[in-house]
């Protein structure tokens, strides 16, 4: 082993500060809308009251206590749970077909590290001032304005964790009621727990850590690579454009004409070097793609802003696909995104059908199997059975239960024949089949339990298969 | 832009070459993985300090048992008990003291304080009751009645059926339960002559509703209310006496003669007179010494209402 003058270098690598410019365009707009809606939904939905007879008055509600999901006029059992899978099927398979097609355009627009990021970094600009001013402010020897402005940074930015982490907990509870006591000190200690972690890993991650997410900590971003082809859209640099034959040239008075760089072989690019300081992640496009690029078009819209300036024609930085940068055909349909569009309307469409012909009602009929049968004193064989009804339902609802395909048998169900059930209730009840066994001709007979609703008109009767065991030794005496 | 020019594109080497051309690459960590490493070993020392964890040590039990972390539940004497952290402890103060073991005892305080017929009034409380009584009746009375309730033909009664020796009200139930009961019916192997005991058998089944000799049978009506002296406890109409635990021999239900499960009317009044020469002793425990009034009070319901079905 021959050892060379080793360069020097360090073991673990600090982390290189990004200080991107503001710029304006659609994609940038495009940015601003999303993150106002995804806001306004994240932080507005728990404060949604909502009518129910019972349970909270709060239109998105997780009750892990009562194990109930509340979704506006949806309550989610646990038993239901596997409508969550379908939820999460559906939203693997939405990203997997809008990778292959468009690339990486969660990361670029709805992912909330991104989201976080970008409000993150608004506040810095606001409190520190555009790139120059925050590069000078980074530079400067620690001063009162300094401790100033970066205090106030970082309060602002707890400021935002800790309501993202409070909203979060919201979901949970009943939102005016867990705010009113985290602040007076009485709310259960998960909800202390859960807003502090949360406005720790917020301030972290959207503050400190930023691209650091994407680049080392998030799989997607590592993988997506796997859902990409040439006909993938990307945000890309037309390499034959900007660099043209002698590469890219500054603007200089000589060459301002586009007419005339073409002539001395000069490329589009004037090399302002703009889409590398806008970057959110640090990168510059010019060098092709990587895996550090979330797609969100933000060098897009700075280019065509030099572009429109210098009067050349706009997209040198654009959104296209490696196929529409060689000159070939772009193309949309074929079996990968058809595959994935049709799985995810069949299992969309699955869920709707699933959530839509719900049982309002649910019977289970579990037979008393110690003793299975009993001779009673009058003669007659005696089955019992346990029926569980369940009204998943949002009103009360008044029941009778009734046989169903069973002759010559009596039906026992105590004192009372009509069950009243509040919403989200279930009631248990031992009933008692009194067959007498001189009629009997079988020893196994199938039979049916019904719970008829008795005010409800839309919900229809359920019902539920039984059997009725008589002793052998019984039969036909 | 980045201040620095990213690196990232040229990735450095360590300067190391092997065979002239193999190069070492050096694509080093960020650094505050080296910060989040270190903060894990701070948390694994807290923790080695908080929880038992090396077993060694200078206490007397030969490990070290946490600092600042301790247990205290009650033991089955009901005396106070301090321990250092361990799970069993963790999970016998959390079954009475958890939020989950007040709720329970307050729903118990309510369902015990309400009488029984408002207990069986109310699906809510009702079905907490089952679901007690339920352990109880497993854990205390299931070795002989059997977990449905069924019980053992020729032993112990079944309490699924709607028969009841000692009466089936709740108090009547209560007081079985409270304080046992003590069945006795004496063998009359002398004291008949094996003619009266086949026409007494024959008489017996009659009742029942079975096709028998009607001369026998006559003969052996005489003998329950003679010499049998049958009548003093299975009364004069042979519906028994709930007073004395004395069967009603006029139902279906057959609980010390396996009636039923005979093949033809010899092995049922074999089955018959069985009983009536060696006679019944049988004996249930008291409870009440054993069993909370409460407890007893919600078996009394599960025994009635559920195993009975309020018969």
């Amino acid at each position: 082993m021959e050892n060379h003058a080793a360069p020097e270098q360090e073991m673990y690598q600090k982390r290189i500060p990004i200080f991107p410019r503001s710029v304006s365009g659609k994609f940038r707009n495009l940015k601003y809308v999303i993150l106002f809606l995804a806001y306004a939904v994240y932080f507005l939905l728990p404060w949604l009251r909502w009518a129910r007879e019972t349970g909270p008055q709060q239109a998105m509600l997780f009750d892990l206590d009562g194990r109930r999901f509340y979704i506006f006029d949806l309550v989610v059992y646990a038993q239901d749970i596997f409508w969550l899978a379908g939820v999460l099927i559906i939203a693997a398979w939405l990203l997997f077909f809008v990778t292959g097609l468009a690339g990486r355009v969660f990361c670029g627009y709805f992912c909330f590290q991104t989201l976080w990021t970008d409000l993150y970094m608004l506040i810095e600009r606001l409190v520190q001032g555009e790139r120059p001013a925050r590069i000078r402010l980074y530079k400067a020897e620690m001063s009162g304005a300094k401790a100033m402005k970066l205090g106030t940074t970082h309060f602002l930015w707890l400021f935002v964790s800790f309501l993202t982490g409070l909203s979060f907990t919201l979901y949970w509870a009943d939102a005016p009621q867990l705010v009113m006591d985290f602040f007076s000190g009485k709310a259960p200690f998960p909800a202390y727990a859960t807003t502090l972690f949360l406005t720790l890993s917020t301030y972290v991650m959207a503050g400190l850590a930023r691209e650091q997410v994407c680049t080392y900590m998030c799989p997607y971003s590592r993988f997506q690579s796997a859902m990409f082809d040439r006909d993938t859209l990307i945000v890309a640099y037309d390499e034959a454009r900007g660099e043209g034959k002698l590469g890219r040239a500054k603007l200089s008075k000589a060459l301002k004409d586009i007419g005339v760089r073409h002539e001395q072989g000069f490329g589009d690019c004037i090399d302002c070097g703009y889409c590398v300081q806008v970057c959110p992640v640090g990168i510059d496009i010019r060098d092709g793609m990587q895996y550090q690029c979330i797609t969100c078009g933000l060098c897009v819209d700075a280019c065509n802003e030099i572009m429109d300036s210098v009067e050349y024609p706009r997209g040198l930085i654009s959104y296209t696909s490696d196929k529409a940068l060689s000159g070939e055909k772009t193309r949309w349909f074929k079996a990968k995104n058809i595959g994935y569009a049709v799985s995810i309307v069949a299992t969309t469409a699955a869920l709707i059908w699933s959530v839509a012909t719900r049982d309002v009602l649910e019977l289970a009929v579990r037979q008393v199997r110690q003793p299975l049968s009993v001779t009673l004193a009058d003669g007659r064989v005696q089955n019992s059975y346990e029926i569980k009804i369940s009204n998943k339902g949002l009103v009360s609802s008044h029941y009778r239960i009734e046989l169903d395909n069973f002759h010559n048998a009596e039906l026992d169900i105590g004192q009372r024949d009509v069950f009243t059930l509040a919403p989200e209730k279930t009631l248990r009840v031992m009933v008692r089949v009194k067959v007498d066994p001189f009629q009997a001709t079988q020893s196994k007979t199938l039979f049916h339990f019904m719970v008829v609703p008795q005010n409800q008109k839309d919900v229809k009767p359920v019902q539920h298969d039984a059997w009725f065991y008589i002793p052998q030794n019984q039969l036909g005496k | 832009m980045s201040e620095q020019k990213n690196t990232e594109g040229s990735v450095q080497t360590t300067g190391h070459a092997w065979d002239g051309d193999i190069q070492e690459f050096n694509n080093p960590l960020p650094r505050w993985w080296i910060w989040a490493f270190y903060a894990s070993v701070l948390f694994a020392i807290g923790y080695w300090i908080i929880y038992p964890s090396w077993p060694v040590g200078f206490t007397d039990k030969g490990y070290l048992t946490g600092v600042g972390n301790t247990i205290t539940f009650k033991n089955d004497k009901g005396e106070d008990v301090t321990t250092h952290w361990n799970t069993r402890a963790l999970l016998l103060e959390d079954m009475q003291t958890g939020p989950e073991a007040m709720k329970q005892k307050e729903y118990l305080a309510k369902v015990t304080k309400a009488s029984y017929s408002q207990i069986v009034a109310d699906d809510d409380m009702l079905g907490f009751t089952n679901a007690y009584a339920k352990g109880l009746f497993g854990d205390n009375c299931a070795a002989c009645h059997q977990a449905g309730g069924a019980g053992v033909m020729g032993k112990y009664p079944n309490l699924a059926d709607d028969g009841w020796l000692y009466g089936g009200s709740y108090t009547q139930i209560e007081q079985t339960i409270k304080n046992g009961r003590k069945g006795s019916m004496p063998g009359f192997e002398d004291r008949l002559s094996e003619k009266q005991k086949d026409d007494l058998s024959e008489y017996v089944l009659s009742l029942s509703g079975h096709e028998v000799d009607r001369n026998k049978a006559a003969r052996g009506a005489k003998v329950f209310s003679g010499e049998g002296t049958c009548i003093a406890c299975h009364g004069a109409n042979a519906k028994g006496n709930t007073a004395l635990g004395a069967a009603n021999l006029t139902d279906r239900i057959w609980s010390i003669a396996d009636v039923p499960s005979a093949a033809d009317m010899e092995g049922k009044k074999a089955a018959i007179k069985q009983v009536i020469n060696k006679g019944i002793s049988r004996h249930m425990p008291a409870w009440a010494g054993r069993l909370s009034d409460d407890e007893i009070k919600l078996l009394t319901v599960y025994v009635h209402s559920t195993l009975g079905g309020g018969q």
